[in-house]
């Protein structure tokens, strides 16, 4: 029986790899894959020199807490760092697997 | 004028040259990130080690006054490129205390340079200089970054120390000047054939990296303005005679007091930059990456380091 649920993608300098997880952690993500990805952007990608690749980190998570993440994303990232994030929408199985306790 | 030849044509010079060419010719050549990476653990474990062995045969009380001295540099680079960079480079406060982040600390791979670049001229140099580049690592990250600390909130700066006191360079170097402290040069003896006899080569190889990433920033340099290529080329001088001087004074060798004075004048741009991004997001990359990397770096690996050791005798002579 498949569920429908938000699978939420965001590409940032490697730098905030490990503010984003926490960022996730925090709206209840259960779990995420992070792999590193090459690109070019609006600003110019100008750091990528010294830190190496950009993240790229995808999680499955419900609608409301896609929202959630979105908006802390936009509040505290947008401005200053190289960094996308958009949704999408996915079915998968075992749909409680990705909304937490 | 030889010494400016003979540290031009150098291995480790021209493979920094190799890769700027490769880049500027739209070669297919990179260096992966897994090697680059491995290559600078490599790098800076084994001058750690190098380091820690003679620390073993240096006493304590020798010990002091060098790293007093060290320390001190670190904040006074800081500071004097701070104000360069404000008043004769016309940036606002937030751009040139993040530039002045990167001349407070070191460069390891222009200190790595520098120790070849007297080697190879036969002079000789004190051994415990890697805890030295430990010392000056942090210093001046943190007092350049105070002069914009108004303009930051302080959650970022938590984690900008963290990441400089943590980061890898820091690690790999503290951590094998304490293994190599405790194991002594007889120990070391079993690994030499790995971190001694294979290190300019590993060296060359990352110049080659740093030369691709340079060439890349050629652009970058052009749209830096002459006001801050000139400064790129006159602080590490600046600097550098200043260390080179202060060195001597407290009884450096002249070969010593040459490496210490180029380490002092480098700009760092592994350790530094990363901090600077976390604490002041909203400085330009584009000015504190182009200046270290692009101009400052290659300018000490061709002129800071013969110019400098030159001073180191000449200064030795008078003084």
């Amino acid at each position: 029986m498949k569920t429908k649920l938000k699978k939420v993608t965001i590409i940032a300098e490697k730098l905030l790899r490990d503010p984003l997880v926490d960022l996730l952690r925090k709206h209840g993500a259960t779990g995420w894959s992070i792999s590193a990805v090459e690109g070019e952007g609006s600003r110019q990608n100008s750091t990528s020199d010294f830190e190496g690749r950009n993240v790229q980190i995808e999680a499955i998570v419900s609608d409301t807490n896609c929202d959630s993440i979105m908006e802390d994303i936009a509040k505290n990232y947008f401005e200053d760092w190289a960094i996308i994030t958009y949704s999408s929408d996915v079915e998968v199985l075992r749909g409680n697997k990705y909304l937490g306790p | 004028m030889n010494l400016l030849a003979e540290n031009l044509v150098s291995p480790v010079v021209l493979c920094f040259l190799l890769g700027i060419i490769a880049k500027i010719i739209k070669s297919d050549l990179s260096v992966p990130e897994p090697i680059y990476q491995g290559l600078s653990i490599y790098l800076l474990l084994a001058i750690g080690l190098k380091g820690g062995a003679s620390l073993t045969t240096t006493p304590v009380s020798q010990l002091a006054a060098p790293a007093i001295m060290t320390f001190f540099m670190g904040c006074l680079t800081a500071v004097s490129a701070f104000f360069l960079i404000s008043k004769l480079g016309k940036l606002d406060r937030m751009n040139s205390s993040a530039i002045a982040a990167h001349y407070g600390s070191v460069s390891v791979v222009t200190f790595l340079a520098a120790m070849e670049a007297v080697k190879r001229s036969g002079m000789d140099y004190e051994g415990y200089l890697p805890a030295l580049v430990a010392v000056l690592e942090v210093p001046g990250i943190i007092v350049a970054l105070l002069f914009a600390q108004s303009q930051s909130n302080r959650g970022s700066w938590k984690t900008a120390l963290h990441e400089v006191i943590t980061g890898k360079s820091i690690v790999l170097l503290v951590g094998g000047l304490a293994i190599g402290a405790a194991c002594g040069p007889q120990k070391l003896v079993d690994v030499n054939p790995f971190f001694v006899t294979a290190f300019k080569g590993a060296l060359c190889i990352f110049l080659l990296e740093l030369g691709l990433i340079a060439g890349k920033r050629l652009g970058d340099v052009r749209n830096a303005g002459w006001r801050l290529i000139a400064l790129g080329c006159f602080i590490p001088l600046f600097h550098g005679v200043i260390g080179v001087t202060a060195a001597i004074l407290i009884g450096f060798s002249p070969g010593g007091a040459a490496i210490f004075g180029i380490m002092v004048g480098s700009a760092s741009y592994i350790a530094a930059p990363a901090a600077v991004r976390i604490a002041l997001p909203k400085a330009n990359p584009g000015y504190y990456l182009t200046l270290a990397l692009g101009i400052t770096f290659p300018f000490n690996l061709a002129f800071g380091i013969p110019i400098l050791q030159k001073t180191s005798i000449l200064l030795h002579e008078i003084l």
